[in-house]
């Protein structure tokens, strides 16, 4: 079981919302995954009705909601998401996201530690979307951040983890959670995320833009209990040499 | 929160259960799992771990050159006092022991200081006996100008002391702070410690999150070897290593790995560490920690420093003296243990050197 604050999960594959041709096809992915946490943006949110046509298939389906405040460029405009989804959703739970850069989307670390300080002093569940930046996860932990979530490439790419040796890093340091975020595009990388040790991976492009998002929800469900199963299992040896002579430890036998 | 709560939470006995009843299987699992997993440091402290030594050695002489290169950190201690007002049945400087008790005068310190300096030394380790009102704050927060003066690094194992004392010596130039538990458990600690402050387990317990809070750079934690089961307490300094390290982040660490020495009205060992038991103990903290100093003095013999040198440990020390005043007037009846290496700076430097390794004598600036 994964806990995040006082919340426990017995799927450590969260997913996203945006992307899908249609709301049932992601209500039948998001249901194949096995997912218990799932993203959505605040900015989706309709204002007028306080809903759109996938927020209550979601709610119903008794998935947790993790509103997001992607698209938010700054401290401001991601403290306004926050207030206004913890407004409408009624959750104290945030994904936050700022990445004033439209092109790669590349998550702003100065932006996100202070807006973090001020969500985790308002009382937020504060799961920050960052770079797979070990110093700055450490100084997320500390400002109360209940889960950090590095990027394993940028978003959307389905490049995988170009940032391992760093995730290896932040994995081995963390005392929260780690959820790789961003970048996993198939199910073999989100085994081998959970391989090193992370506690999740969030799946978003991978699933939505399949030919058929279900079955691939299923996948992505079966590969990360499979890299988590072999995590805790231990994984073989791998040896670069032959261990056939005493060199540095025979003066024990002399 | 501090170790304090953590350690609370640690079921001596399971570890205990789980230690003995590892398996070859647990051992090479570990031995490819990435660094920092405790339960993995507990597979390799084992006696399962035994047959995986050759195995464990190569790995961790790859990663200790790897991290630190062929540099080997040169220290000494100087001992300002033996005044002790604990009680501690396995130290020379026990309380109730008829020695000759001495405080080092300012005088008396620029005199070895001179000594210790003509050595070749820029790193030094300031030692005390515990006595709060005769060697507390204000003696420390009156030698320490004259000890940053000569010595770029300097380290402190003194009795455990406020945060706010921290923070005092550390703006008086202290950089580094050695605190061993002795052992972890805490019955054992109490049969050992029967008066005085040292006697609370406890306070000595959470006194490196105090010393952390303070800012100090480097803190060392360490058990003596011998007092209780070594596995064990080696494995609950590990959790120790990794709450330290997780939390105050900022910080550096180091372990030493003292065996249990006679000395003056001592204790037998309760329980032997062999050269070999040593010797995975070093390797399985650097497996488990690569960025970990591991400190050697001269308690062990100069055939085991010489071949531990090139296994691991980062920082050793040489030449030392155990007694206040030893490095001008050697006086053997004030020390507060035996020493094995007796070799000086110079020899066991050459020692080194003829193994590829490079002793550094100055590595520090504070003002950096």
């Amino acid at each position: 079981m994964l806990t995040i604050a006082d919340h426990q999960f017995e799927s450590r594959l969260f997913t996203g919302t945006g992307k899908f041709a249609t709301a049932q096809t992601m209500l039948d992915a998001v249901g194949a995954s096995e997912s218990q946490l799932v993203t959505l943006a605040v900015k989706r949110l309709d204002l007028n009705t306080g809903s759109d046509n996938i927020l209550k298939p979601l709610i119903d389906s008794g998935v947790k909601l993790l509103p997001n405040t992607a698209g938010a460029r700054n401290v401001k405009e991601a403290l306004f998401a926050a207030h206004l989804s913890r407004e409408m959703l009624g959750t104290n739970w945030i994904k936050l996201e700022i990445h004033p850069d439209p092109k790669y989307l590349m998550p702003d670390p100065i932006e996100t530690l202070e807006a973090a300080r001020i969500l985790c002093e308002q009382g937020y569940v504060v799961l920050p979307y960052v770079h797979a930046d070990p110093v700055l996860c450490r100084r997320l932990e500390e400002v109360g951040c209940a889960a950090v979530m590095p990027l394993g490439s940028p978003i959307g790419s389905n490049q995988g983890l170009a940032s391992e040796p760093f995730l290896k890093i932040i994995i081995e340091q963390a005392k929260v959670p780690v959820i790789v975020d961003a970048g996993i595009g198939a199910p073999s990388q989100a085994t081998h995320a959970m391989e090193l040790g992370a506690d999740a991976v969030l799946v978003n492009t991978a699933i939505a833009s399949s030919r058929d998002p279900v079955t691939m929800g299923r996948c992505f469900a079966q590969a990360v209990n499979t890299g988590r199963q072999a995590y805790i299992a231990g994984l073989g040896a791998v040896s670069h040499q032959a261990h056939n002579t005493s060199p540095l430890t025979g003066f024990l036998n002399d | 929160m501090s170790f304090v709560d953590v350690f609370k939470k640690l079921s001596r006995s399971e570890l205990k259960l789980r230690l003995y009843s590892s398996t070859a299987a647990d051992v090479e699992c570990a031995m490819q799992k990435p660094s920092g997993d405790v339960d993995s440091l507990l597979a390799l402290l084992s006696p399962a771990a035994e047959p995986f030594l050759e195995q464990m050695a190569q790995q961790a002489v790859a990663l200790t050159r790897q991290r630190f290169g062929a540099s080997i950190g040169m220290y000494i201690p100087l001992y300002l006092s033996n005044l002790c007002a604990n009680e501690c049945d396995y130290c020379g400087f026990t309380m109730s022991n008829k020695i000759k008790r001495k405080t080092l005068t300012d005088s008396e310190i620029k005199d070895e200081m001179r000594s210790i300096k003509s050595m070749g030394y820029d790193s030094i380790l300031l030692v005390s006996g515990e006595h709060e009102s005769k060697v507390g704050v204000p003696y420390f927060k009156q030698v320490l100008p004259l000890i940053t003066e000569q010595f770029s690094h300097v380290a402190m194992e003194v009795q455990p002391l406020e945060e706010q004392d921290y923070r005092e010596l550390v703006a008086e130039g202290l950089d580094a702070v050695m605190l061993y538990q002795e052992t972890y458990n805490p019955v054992t600690y109490s049969e050992h410690h029967t008066r005085g402050k040292k006697k609370d387990f406890g306070y000595r317990l959470e006194s490196p999150d105090r010393v952390a809070r303070a800012g100090v750079d480097k803190i060392g934690l360490g058990v003596l070897l011998g007092l209780d089961d070594w596995r064990l307490d080696a494995l609950l300094m590990g959790h120790h290593l990794d709450y330290m390290e997780k939390t105050y982040w900022r910080s550096r660490y180091s372990i030493s790995l003292p065996r249990l020495r006679p000395c003056t009205g001592g204790v037998t060992p309760k329980v032997e560490l062999t050269d070999k038991g040593l010797v995975q103990m070093i390797c399985a903290f650097r497996l488990f920690n690569q960025q970990l100093e591991i400190s050697l003095s001269t308690r062990e013999t100069p055939k085991l420093r010489d071949n531990l040198f090139t296994l691991g440990v980062t920082n050793v020390s040489a030449g030392s003296s155990t007694q206040p005043g030893g490095y001008v007037e050697p006086n053997t009846e004030l020390d507060q243990f035996e020493i094995s290496d007796e070799r000086s700076p110079q020899v066991v430097a050459n020692a080194m050197l003829e193994r590829g390794l490079n002793p550094v004598w100055k590595d520090w600036e504070s003002g950096w």
